[in-house]
């Protein structure tokens, strides 16, 4: 039976099958619009997210403490760039263009993860955003690693391994510095108490105030909720922690023999609409900076275009 | 016991090396600056894989002229426990980043010299400054490949991109000539086959520069003054600013680990 007899309904009746039977689809399959834009939004979003995540870490490249460190960050940061890449290329098979998308990003209509909305004030902080923030990372992408686009899915594949990699040095790092001098002692504290709970709600609002996940968990775009996800970071994080002798900010914090989980403190979900909503410490300042770059990137990208018709005509002419 | 004559050529070898790494270095620090500011993604992700390709090599250069010095100092000492006057980059590599234009004209002229630099490095006598040369010259081959075609597309790109790439031609030529001075160090070190004579490829930098320069309709200045001074660890006042970013944090806790 052809495609072009169905109804919407029995379009969307097979569409569910194949997602049930477990099924990914593919850019060329029918799929329903609310499909397409959430997924146009989950991965623009992540996407930008890549690109400003940039900011953050590069504010520390010119200062890294030793030669390596400076290396490390360098190729790191690239990393990211590769990313936010490979996921534009990957959104643009939903059928909008990169440009729409920067559009969406730099006039605010999209958002971007609001971890990178908090400032870097020590080195110690390129360690926290490895563990902490690309920890997080990797628990949601592993997850996104099956989910039911193709194109998503496999991009999360390949940035995983890269994300594992990243997730080690940020380790060593704070690892490294809980056994040096009592300043770099300090240091490591000072950016896992800072970034500890911003990174608890990179999973987003608590699965009773989550409005997208309904759909996004029918559709296997999800495959857990937010807090499940939260609470698995959580787990295999304070061993971590506890190993190399530096302290979660969370009094509360309490390994529950009985749910075999650890209890946590409540999240400060005031804070968390505060950031997304504009209000966080570099919110105005990221934006900027990529606007700025934007607008001074113009003339750039006005001469590429202007050089390459200078040399189409050339062509037709000779 | 090294001979007398050998500990000089020594001196004279770890000289060599700290000129290269600090070269490299410092541009590597200046293109870092960049990241997350670039005109567009591809660009952000090309100029932070050039100077992650720069920090390398400087690593290298550092690691071996600490070998050779041979007092235990590794190639973080080096690079961040040595003041300005100490420092002995090629000018044109602390020149400001300015726009997008100079940044690339910058590394345009640069990565012709060390293309060319390197190239004739590559047959040292020294076993270990050849295969560094080697693999700095694979590097650098991309480099000249990626600043060429922009240098081209900006300055036969619209009116605007052309006048941006004539101001920065006129802010950096004046640091060309500094890359092919020479001084008792490069004369000893050329006697023993060790170093690159500039005035060996000097004339390929020119005509390089020449080829690209026609092909983006951009003029090749001539007698312009030149600054010269690298060689001294005399710089332009850009240096201690990048060194006072780049050291700040290393120095601020004398022997920690990191």
């Amino acid at each position: 039976m052809s495609i072009k007899n169905l109804t919407e309904e029995e379009l969307e009746k097979r569409f569910h099958d194949r997602i049930e039977k477990g099924e990914i689809i593919e850019p060329k399959d029918w799929m329903p619009e609310r499909y397409r834009k959430q997924l146009i939004r989950m991965m623009s979003q992540h996407a930008h997210s890549e690109v400003v995540g940039m900011l953050p870490e590069g504010n520390w490249i010119t200062r890294a403490p030793s030669l390596r460190r400076k290396a490390v960050l360098l190729a790191k940061v690239q990393d990211e760039g590769g990313h936010g890449l490979y996921i534009y290329c990957g959104t643009e098979t939903l059928g909008i263009s990169r440009e729409e998308m920067l559009d969406g990003f730099l006039t605010g209509k999209a958002k971007y993860s609001s971890i990178f909305n908090y400032p870097t004030l020590n080195w110690a902080d390129m360690g926290a955003i490895g563990w902490l923030v690309d920890g997080a990372a990797i628990v949601n992408q592993t997850v996104l690693a099956k989910c039911s686009y193709g194109p998503y899915s496999r991009a999360m594949v390949r940035i995983c391994k890269e994300e594992n990699f990243h997730h080690k040095q940020g380790y060593e790092i704070l690892a490294t510095m809980m056994k040096g001098t009592d300043a770099q002692k300090q240091m490591a504290q000072d950016a896992i108490n800072r970034f500890w709970w911003p990174s608890l709600m990179m999973f987003g609002p608590s699965d009773k105030d989550s409005p997208n996940s309904g759909d996004l968990l029918k559709w296997k775009v999800k495959l857990f909720s937010n807090d499940e996800l939260r609470q698995r970071f959580i787990d295999r994080t304070v061993p971590q922690a506890e190993n190399i002798g530096i302290k979660l900010p969370d009094p509360l914090l309490k390994w529950n023999e009985a749910k075999g989980h650890y209890d946590h403190g409540d999240i400060n979900w005031e804070e968390f609409y505060n950031v997304i909503n504009g209000r966080g410490p570099c919110n105005k300042q990221r934006m900027k900076q990529r606007r700025d770059a934007h607008i001074n990137g113009e003339w750039v990208r006005d001469a590429v275009v202007a050089h390459e018709e200078k040399k189409k005509s050339e062509k037709v002419a000779a | 016991m090294p001979t007398f004559e050998k500990m000089i050529n020594k001196n004279d070898l770890v000289t060599y090396c700290l000129r290269i790494a600090d070269t490299s270095l410092i541009l590597g620090q200046r293109l870092g600056e960049w990241c997350g500011h670039g005109p567009i993604l591809e660009e952000d992700i090309a100029l932070t894989n050039i100077s992650l390709d720069c920090i390398g090599q400087a690593r290298g250069f550092y690691t071996y002229a600490a070998a050779l010095e041979g007092t235990g100092k590794t190639e973080d000492d080096l690079a961040y426990l040595r003041d300005e006057r100490e420092f002995q980059n090629l000018l044109i590599a602390e020149q400001p980043n300015g726009d997008f234009g100079q940044t690339i004209m910058r590394q345009f002229l640069v990565s012709a010299f060390q293309y060319y630099f390197f190239e004739e490095l590559k047959n040292s006598k020294d076993k270990t400054i050849a295969a560094l040369a080697e693999k700095s010259q694979k590097e650098v081959s991309y480099h000249l490949r990626h600043s060429s075609a922009w240098v081209i597309r900006l300055g036969d790109g619209t009116d605007e991109s052309k006048k941006r790439m004539e101001k920065a031609i006129d802010e950096l030529w004046m640091y060309t000539g500094d890359m092919f001075d020479m001084d008792e160090t490069d004369a000893t070190l050329i006697k023993e086959s060790i170093a690159v004579d500039t005035k060996k490829i000097k004339q390929l930098w020119e005509n390089k520069i020449r080829e690209v320069f026609a092909e983006a309709s951009l003029t090749v200045p001539e007698n312009i003054f030149m600054m010269s001074g690298s060689r001294e660890g005399k710089h332009t006042e850009n240096l201690g600013f990048i060194l006072a970013e780049m050291q700040s944090l290393h120095r601020a806790h004398p022997g920690a680990e990191w």
